[in-house]
This record gives C-alpha cells, sequence and structure tokens, in this order.
C-alpha cells in the first residue's frame, strides 16, 4: 500500500543516507577543527521570537497553535534560533563565539524546483567578531568547507547588503515604498523592471539611473572596486571601502582567489547588513548557500553583538558532490 | 531537487523561443553575431550546437523552466510568460522590444455582462490561459473574480457563456474583431525579453554581458 507524505518532504534511503552523512561529517570536521562548536536548537520556537529576528522569513513560516493556544513557529533557519540561544545562555560570556549546527529547517515554498519545504543546513556563527576580521574568518571556513566537500570549482560571491539602501538615501528617495519596490528588483535582479523603477522616482536623473543600473552589474575580481569608485558618488565610496578591507583580509588568509565581488548581490533576508555572500558551484544552476553579516540582529535579542556566518543547504551540496564526481570520470 | 547540468562548461547554451516570437528572435540573434543558419533549416532538431554558443529550442513558456534549473544558461522568452511564472527565480536582463502585444480584458461587443455581473454578483467570471496575471490584476484593482483556466481558443469562452469575459494577449487585436469581442481594459504590455539563470549570470559573467550587449545593439531601435 501507498502511504503520501505532504509535498516538499522525502524520505531518504540508505544509499543516499551514507553519502550524506559521509558529506556532514566532513563538514562537522571541519567546524570543529576551527573551534566551531555544535549546537542543536528546538525545531519548533515562539512565533513571537523567529518573527522577531526576520519579519520577512516569517511570510513562509509553518505555523500552528499548542495546547496552551501559543502560537508556535518552524524554524526557517538557524541563524535566528542562535540568536536567540547566545541571548539567552551565553549574555555573559566573553565574546567572540564560535558555533556550527547540521540542522533541518522549514519553509512553506513551492516546492520541486530545486527547493524543498523541509531541508538540511549545515553552517557556522560567529558572534562578536566585527568586519572585515570576522567576515574573512566566515569565508575562509566556508572555502574549507567547500573544499572538505570536494567542490574545488566552487565560487564565493561577496557583495554589500548596504550599499543600495545608502546610495538611495544619497540620491534623496526617502519614500519608503518607492525604496522598497527598487530594491525588491535589484534583489530580483529584474533590470526591465528596475530601469522602470528608477524612472518613477522624482529626483533620480537619467544618468544617475543608469549609474544603478550599472552598478547592479559589476562582478568580478578585485578590479570591479575601482569600476564602481569610477561611478561616483559617496555610498558606493563607502561600500567599496568595506568591501576593499574584506578583500585585503581575504587576500592575507590566502582566499582571495575564491571569492567574486558582486555588486549586484542583494538576499532577500531581512537581517543582513554589510557583506553578503552567496556559493555557487558551476555544476549546479541554484546557489549552494549564503550568509553574511547581520551586525543588528542579536540587538533584536537584547545583546549588541556583531556577528556573520554561513549555511549551505547540504542536500544541494550533495547534488553538486555527484555532478562534479561524474565530470571528474570518478565513477 | 531538479538536476543541474553535466559540468557547467562549453559553449553557452540559450534558450530560444519556438512559435509567434522565433522569427524575430533568430533575427536578433543573426544581428548579435550568434549564427542561426541551423535553426532557420528543415532540421526537426532541438539541440543546435555551436563554438560559442547552443542554441536550444523549446515552448517559450518552458524557457523559465529551463533557465532556471540551469539546464539553459540564458534564454528568450515573452514578458507575458515571465509574469505568469513570477515564481521562478530567473534574471530579468533586457527588454528586446520586439514581439510587442498587450494582455488586456475584453467581452463581448456592446455586452454589459461584465458590469452587471460585477454589480448584481460581486463577481465577474473570467476565462483565461494567464490565471496568476489575471489574479493578480484584478485583486490589484479591487475587484473578485472567479478565474477559469482553459487551454485553447479562449474567445469561444464568451460567445457560448462559460464567462463574462476574457483575459488574453492581443497583437493586432484581428482574433477578438473577428469573435465580436472588445477590448474593456488594457493590463499589461509585454515584449520579448532575454533572461539569465542566478548562477550563470554570476559564473560566467563575461559571456552573459558580452551577449546582452550585442543583443541591446542589435535590437535598439
Amino acid at each position: 500500500m501507498i502511504h503520501p507524505i505532504p509535498p516538499g518532504t522525502r524520505d531518504i534511503l540508505p544509499d543516499e543516507m551514507r553519502e550524506l552523512r559521509r558529506l556532514e561529517r566532513a563538514l562537522l570536521d571541519v567546524f570543529e577543527e576551527r573551534g566551531y562548536g555544535q549546537v542543536a536548537t528546538p525545531a519548533i520556537e515562539y512565533d513571537e521570537v523567529l518573527s522577531r529576528g526576520d519579519r520577512r522569513a516569517a511570510a513562509t513560516a509553518y505555523r500552528f497553535f499548542d495546547e496552551r493556544g501559543e502560537l508556535l513557529s518552524l524554524r526557517t533557519d538557524m541563524t535566528v534560533p542562535i540568536a536567540r540561544l547566545v541571548a539567552s545562555r551565553f549574555a555573559s560570556v566573553e565574546p567572540p563565539l564560535r558555533l556550527s549546527y547540521l540542522a533541518n529547517a522549514y519553509r512553506a515554498v513551492r516546492p520541486q524546483r530545486g527547493q524543498m519545504r523541509e531541508f538540511t543546513q549545515a553552517g557556522i556563527e560567529l558572534i562578536g567578531a566585527s568586519a572585515p576580521e570576522g567576515t574573512a574568518e566566515v569565508v575562509e571556513v566556508l572555502a574549507a568547507a567547500l573544499d572538505a566537500a570536494g567542490l574545488d570549482r566552487a565560487v564565493i560571491g561577496l557583495g554589500d547588503a548596504d550599499l543600495y539602501r545608502q546610495l538611495l538615501a544619497e540620491l534623496g528617495v526617502e519614500d519608503e515604498q518607492t525604496g522598497e519596490s527598487v530594491l525588491q528588483r535589484l534583489a530580483a535582479h529584474d533590470l526591465v523592471g528596475l530601469e522602470a523603477a528608477l524612472e518613477e522616482v522624482d529626483g533620480i536623473g537619467a544618468e544617475q539611473a543608469a549609474t544603478c543600473l550599472a552598478l547592479s552589474q559589476l562582478r568580478g575580481g578585485r578590479e570591479v572596486l575601482e569600476r564602481a569608485r569610477g561611478l561616483g558618488g559617496d555610498a558606493v565610496e563607502r561600500a567599496t571601502a568595506r568591501l576593499g578591507e574584506t578583500y585585503e583580509a581575504l587576500e592575507a588568509r590566502g582566499v582571495a582567489d575564491r571569492v567574486r565581488i558582486d555588486l549586484g548581490l542583494l538576499r532577500d533576508l531581512g537581517y543582513y547588513s554589510g557583506a553578503i555572500l552567496e556559493v555557487y558551484d558551476p555544476a549546479l544552476g541554484h546557489v549552494l548557500g549564503g550568509g553574511g553579516r547581520y551586525d543588528g540582529l542579536l540587538k533584536r535579542f537584547g545583546v549588541d553583538l556583531p556577528a556573520a556566518g554561513f549555511a549551505l543547504y547540504v542536500e544541494r551540496v550533495h547534488l553538486a558532490q555527484l555532478e562534479e564526481e561524474s565530470r571528474r570520470g570518478e565513477r | 531537487m531538479s538536476g543541474g547540468r553535466p559540468n557547467g562548461e562549453g559553449p553557452l547554451r540559450i534558450a530560444v523561443p519556438r512559435g509567434a516570437l522565433l522569427g524575430e528572435t533568430l533575427d536578433a540573434l543573426d544581428a548579435a553575431g550568434v549564427d542561426t543558419t541551423a535553426v532557420r533549416g528543415e532540421s526537426r532538431a532541438l539541440i543546435f550546437p555551436g563554438e560559442e554558443i547552443t542554441l536550444v529550442t523549446m515552448r517559450p513558456s518552458d524557457v523559465p523552466t529551463y533557465v532556471e534549473a540551469g539546464a539553459a544558461d540564458v534564454g528568450i522568452t515573452g514578458k507575458d510568460v515571465i509574469l505568469e511564472q513570477a515564481d521562478r527565480v530567473v534574471y530579468e536582463l533586457l527588454d528586446l522590444g520586439y514581439g510587442r502585444c498587450r494582455m488586456v480584458l475584453a467581452g463581448r461587443k456592446g455586452d454589459a455582462k461584465l458590469g452587471e455581473s460585477q454589480r448584481r454578483l460581486g463577481m465577474m467570471r473570467i476565462a483565461t490561459k494567464y490565471p496568476r496575471i489575471a489574479e493578480r490584476h484584478f485583486e490589484a484593482t479591487g475587484r473578485q473574480v472567479e478565474v477559469i483556466e482553459v487551454k485553447g481558443s479562449i474567445e469561444l469562452a464568451p460567445l457560448i457563456g462559460l464567462a463574462d469575459g476574457i483575459v488574453d494577449l492581443v497583437a493586432t487585436g484581428r482574433t477578438l474583431e473577428e469573435n465580436d469581442l472588445e477590448v474593456r481594459e488594457e493590463i499589461v504590455e509585454c515584449t520579448a525579453r532575454f533572461v539569465a539563470n542566478r548562477v550563470a549570470h554570476k559564473l560566467r559573467a563575461a559571456e552573459v554581458d558580452a551577449l546582452m550587449e550585442r543583443l541591446r545593439e542589435a535590437t535598439a531601435k
């Protein structure tokens, strides 16, 4: 008899499980070696706690009531639960704190397009270390994790979450709704829509709109920062300075060649500030993971500490592993 | 989990829409320096390999699917398709300007049914091939509708009483005219767009940007 399971979920059978376990062990070993102790948190949390961390992710959360009528949510990532954990359990510990996790998270998305509703994330959080050194350490661990997974062609995109917010402020866009519609199009990389949206904003001339569009297209090595500076403006100057410092710290750690600077990078999670990261492998059309800085997140839980981290989607990393293996003719 | 591609190397793969957009798409690609002779021939193949660019032909509505998954690196399709599949993650990089048509709400000529239903029943019945575009339009304009998805000739629906009106794509308006229908509202104007896979846009940046610039020049008026 066949008994169905909910869409976006799946069973894992021994052959796959063996490979997943091997991958997960390799990732956890990297985290442990670098001093990131593993933690676990409940899959269910009070909805109030999760939406305190990220109002936008709340849109895709699974919610239900417990027997006392309390509103509960399934976690949509591990960053917010760990912020909650740090605030309640480690508030008086001398920073920096290094924590790692391997956990399932849940999002009520449309399944069957490279995204499941239940998925596994492996990642780290570095709390209490600010930019650029804190960011560089996170990228270094990420690069080591990708190596441990055998993804030697994988690339880490590095962008800046504050660039466009500051640029819009500089251009005098004060209306929140207008700003939001521009940022949304930037995040979706809808250049046609972006051009139209910019045209409608009062005070933004054709030249400034062209600058904004050109910025979002800049991606590559260090030379990108020079080209961005050429486009001018205070916000660009500050963002490229931040990125430049981070890039130098990455060079000092010997991982800069894994990183591609991308001024068009904008993640749609609400809590990012400063550096943002995304992971790609040429063998897979989907993003393997992401992360960045969220210096304001811990403050929402009452502890004012800078923080950064990343999460890899374990199932996608496994998929990329398979593609890379068959490419190398290992099977 | 949908898969990726065998290796992510080799020629850039471009998804080319068959059907109404094909002719102008091939012209634009030619002008951008992409050899399309093979596609223009009698061959019934679907894949046309080239040195730098491989052309893959498919239904326009499949283009976002292939590009989102990375099976094609870039593609060309209509804005109507992109709007209808708004939840697919593809980067919309360029308005190619051709294939211009309008998404409209149409009803029978001189027929008050749309307004009547709205007034007396509180909602209209709308037949369409674009249920999500239709739903979004009526939601945004504060009207309640029953959207009926049909696959074939939409014009039939209001003529024999399946629906009060239709939401459909109109190029010349001749089909509407022939079926005694008229445009009541314009929803959005649609043209062909150049789209890219998110990962290809990052990892094959130089090739994607170069093709985009050549297409921009080729289609600029």
